[in-house]
């Protein structure tokens, strides 16, 4: 039965391993469909004990797997080696493995032909392998193992085609940000234990909800500790910079990681520990203002770029601000709601990315084989100035990227239309601050996703490459079709009266009330969208004729120079931080080491030198030196004891 | 001038005479010679003072002596004639390297 729980993670760890051994010998298709099996697999035992707790009385739905193993027993430290599956464990460990199954069988396709096709797996597997980890860990150090390994599987992946030094150091980048949020994580970790003696989730919120008193010191700097975690893990305000940059990865990669799942990881830890949060309404404000503040920020940053992956980016952080709002908003099933949509449509709208960047690829590829591309210059396939009129030539893809963008800019019936509308709701009776940034982020939405539609896919072709491109590969399209159908449908998991995805999870998130749905704000926010939709149509149907045409938003002078450069963050931690850190490094490598530390230890050597060059002349070697020595000792030895003797 | 005091007298005479010998001398076995020398002016103090005091303890003491003495001279003259086969002298002025 135990082993039935922890089956998911053992099916892509037993995968990996396959892989990791007899890749070698096993070519691409072999390869590509045992990690995609495994993960599907996983997929089906998460769907079956999703069906089996449906049918258990809600209050036995919550599992404890003990494995009977002590992990770490250390004084009053102990830390069982154990799980939980509940409600909201399990909703998101299919959303793992649903999504990055789908996301497994499409990277078949897009990987073919890669020198490092076997490896890519592997990583992939580890991956699922360690978010699973951390959505069914029992403790809060069990889950920052998961943590940290999907922390692992994403700079590995980010930096997967690493002969070119840009995406190394993209990797790089995503690494350090990251650790700066995890010292928060591990430091509110280790104020838990020290506070409760514990780590075990119930265990934890057994004791936080025994006191009655409201922002306790201890609870506010425990949640700020774990949120700066969440800001380092899910891209928000300050440390968002990483994110953008990952897009160096392969385009699964940016779906599955950096749009689905691992990004998220910040929102459902919130969410797991959502008792402390309530405990603490100062940190809460904070929290949802954060949210809010990003979402606002990076959507206004996506307005203005022209690389098809780095909107897309932009776009998973604004979207990610809105789940953080919600969960700073108490709203805890509804972040976990739009963590689900968006799941759905983001994954959609990387991977159709994906498919039109091979497809822009695809004259590279074979004027490659004819000798020579054709316009004698190499195009940038990710540059939405190259794209334009894709729609005639890629038809599957253009659909299902409508659909993707429909969801994203909360056109209704689809799903993004129900969660953010939930979000937006719930901001708008408890913060009207964030409410406002929320609002004017959700038309920011629609513009830029109304903006890259134009762009890439109406129009006339502005390049050879767009003129060529062609659909891609059934194993592409299909996983594709698939998720479309999710991110047009998911809005019924939680549409009032119909989906109960909010009273699931009540038991596992806390009873939020669900907001009644308010036509009011919903039609409000529909007509801004679709306003902005037809506006972005409206400025960007001629503007780009030829690649070398300017954007219609540089009128806005600075301000567009401003959003396009990302508010100059990069730019002033550029100039403050790495340029401090490096005066630093520098006056302790050419000062502080040289003169300081190896002044000291050649300054050691130097004087010991000079002693011993003084005493060695005693030891000439010659034996009757020796001998005189030692009856000058005697001498001495001898008048001392005499001279004593007669002074008593 | 009591009883001993001859005694003890010689034996700070062959003492002394030993440990010049100890200083002057370059030839190992001379040298060695000094030494034995300086044992046995000590084995004579020993037994004067054990006839003083009419106790044997000074007595026994000397026969520990001798029988270390006998034992190191073994290994002694083993040692000066291992040294003379490499060196082709006695003289431990020769036998320098360990000089710092």
């Amino acid at each position: 039965m135990q082993l039935l729980f922890i089956s998911p993670i053992l099916f892509p760890l037993s995968g990996l391993l396959i892989n990791a051994a007899f890749g070698k010998r096993m070519g691409e298709r072999l390869i590509g469909a045992v990690a995609s099996l495994m993960v599907l697999a996983s997929f089906a035992v998460s769907a079956y004990l999703f069906i089996q707790m449906g049918a258990l009385p809600e209050a036995q739905r919550a599992t404890a797997v003990d494995l009977g193993i002590p992990w770490i027993q250390v004084g009053n430290l102990h830390v069982p080696f154990g799980f939980l599956i509940d409600q909201l464990s399990v909703t998101m460990m299919l959303i793992v493995t649903g999504v990055g199954g789908l996301i497994h069988i499409y990277s078949i396709g897009y990987m073919h032909g890669d020198p490092r096709f076997q490896r890519f797996f592997v990583y992939m597997n580890l991956f699922i392998a360690s978010m699973l980890v951390l959505v069914m860990a029992d403790s809060f150090l069990l889950m920052f193992v998961g943590w940290e390994l999907v922390g692992l599987c994403s700079y590995l992946l980010i930096g997967f085609w690493f002969s070119n030094i840009k995406n190394a150091e993209a990797g790089r980048k995503a690494f350090v940000v990251n650790r700066i949020g995890d010292v928060g994580f591990i430091l509110g970790i280790l104020l838990i234990f020290a506070t409760f003696g514990t780590l075990t989730f119930t265990d934890v919120f057994g004791k936080v909800m025994a006191m009655s008193a409201l922002n306790s010191p201890v609870i506010v700097a425990i949640t700020l500790l774990l949120f700066i975690g969440a800001v380092g893990k899910s891209a928000q305000i300050p440390l968002f910079v990483w994110l953008p940059d990952a897009m160096a990865g392969p385009t699964p990669v940016s779906a599955l990681i950096h749009a689905a799942t691992m990004v998220t990881a910040g929102i459902y830890m919130m969410t797991r520990a959502h008792v402390l949060y309530t405990a603490a309404p100062a940190t809460q404000d904070i929290v949802a203002l954060i949210g809010g503040l990003t979402a606002f920020v990076a959507g206004s940053i996506a307005l203005t770029q022209y690389d098809i992956k780095k909107v897309l980016a932009y776009s998973t952080v604004s979207q990610l601000g809105f789940m953080v709002a919600a969960a700073g908003l108490g709203a805890y099933a509804t972040s976990i709601f739009h963590l689900a949509t968006h799941a759905f449509f983001k994954a959609l709208l990387f991977l159709a990315a994906g498919s039109v960047i091979h497809g822009m690829e695809h004259l590279s590829k074979s004027a490659g084989a004819h000798g020579g591309a054709a316009d004698g210059h190499a195009v940038d396939p990710q540059d939405m100035r190259n794209m334009g009129g894709l729609r005639a030539k890629m038809p599957i893809t253009f659909i299902v990227y409508v659909i993707g963008g429909l969801a994203l800019a909360g056109v209704p019936p689809f799903a993004g239309f129900f969660s953010k509308d939930e979000i937006v709701a719930a901001a708008m009776q408890h913060n009207p601050l964030v409410f406002g940034l929320l609002g004017i982020a959700a038309v920011f939405t629609a513009f830029y996703i109304g903006r890259q539609l134009v762009m890439v896919f109406f129009g006339k072709p502005r390049t050879g490459n767009a003129e060529h491109a062609a659909e891609s590969a059934p194993l592409m399209t299909i996983p594709l079709i698939v998720l479309a159908v999710f991110a047009a449908i998911a809005g019924v998991l939680n549409l009032p009266g119909v989906g109960t995805l909010g009273t699931w999870l009540a038991p596992a998130v806390g009873g939020y009330e669900v907001e009644a749905f308010q036509i009011g704000v919903a039609g409000l926010f529909t007509l801004l969208s679709v306003a902005a939709l037809l506006g972005a149509w409206y400025v960007y149907r001629n503007a780009f004729t030829k690649s070398s045409d300017v954007d219609p938003l540089a009128g806005l002078g600075p301000l567009y120079i401003f959003l396009k450069r990302a508010w100059l963050i990069d730019a002033l931690y550029q100039s403050v931080i790495v340029k401090l850190f490096y005066a630093a490094s520098s006056f302790l490598a050419r000062v502080f080491d040289v003169g300081g530390i190896d002044g000291l230890v050649n300054g050691t050597a130097v004087l010991v030198r000079n002693t011993s060059g003084v005493l060695r002349r005693i030891q000439n070697g010659l034996v009757r030196s020796y001998g005189m020595m030692m009856l000058l000792g005697v001498v001495v030895v001898v008048a001392y004891f005499l001279w004593s003797a007669v002074a008593r | 001038m009591n009883s001993v005091s001859p005694y003890v007298l010689l034996s700070a005479l062959l003492f002394t005479i030993g440990v010049v010998g100890v200083l002057t001398r370059r030839n190992a076995i001379l040298i060695f010679m000094s030494i034995e020398l300086m044992l046995n002016s000590a084995n004579l103090a020993f037994v004067a003072f054990a006839h003083q005091w009419g106790q044997l303890d000074g007595q026994m003491f000397v026969f520990f002596v001798m029988a270390v003495a006998a034992a190191e001279v073994a290994v002694g003259l083993a040692l000066i004639v291992t040294i003379f086969r490499s060196k082709k002298s006695t003289n431990v002025d020769d036998l320098s390297q360990l000089k710092g």
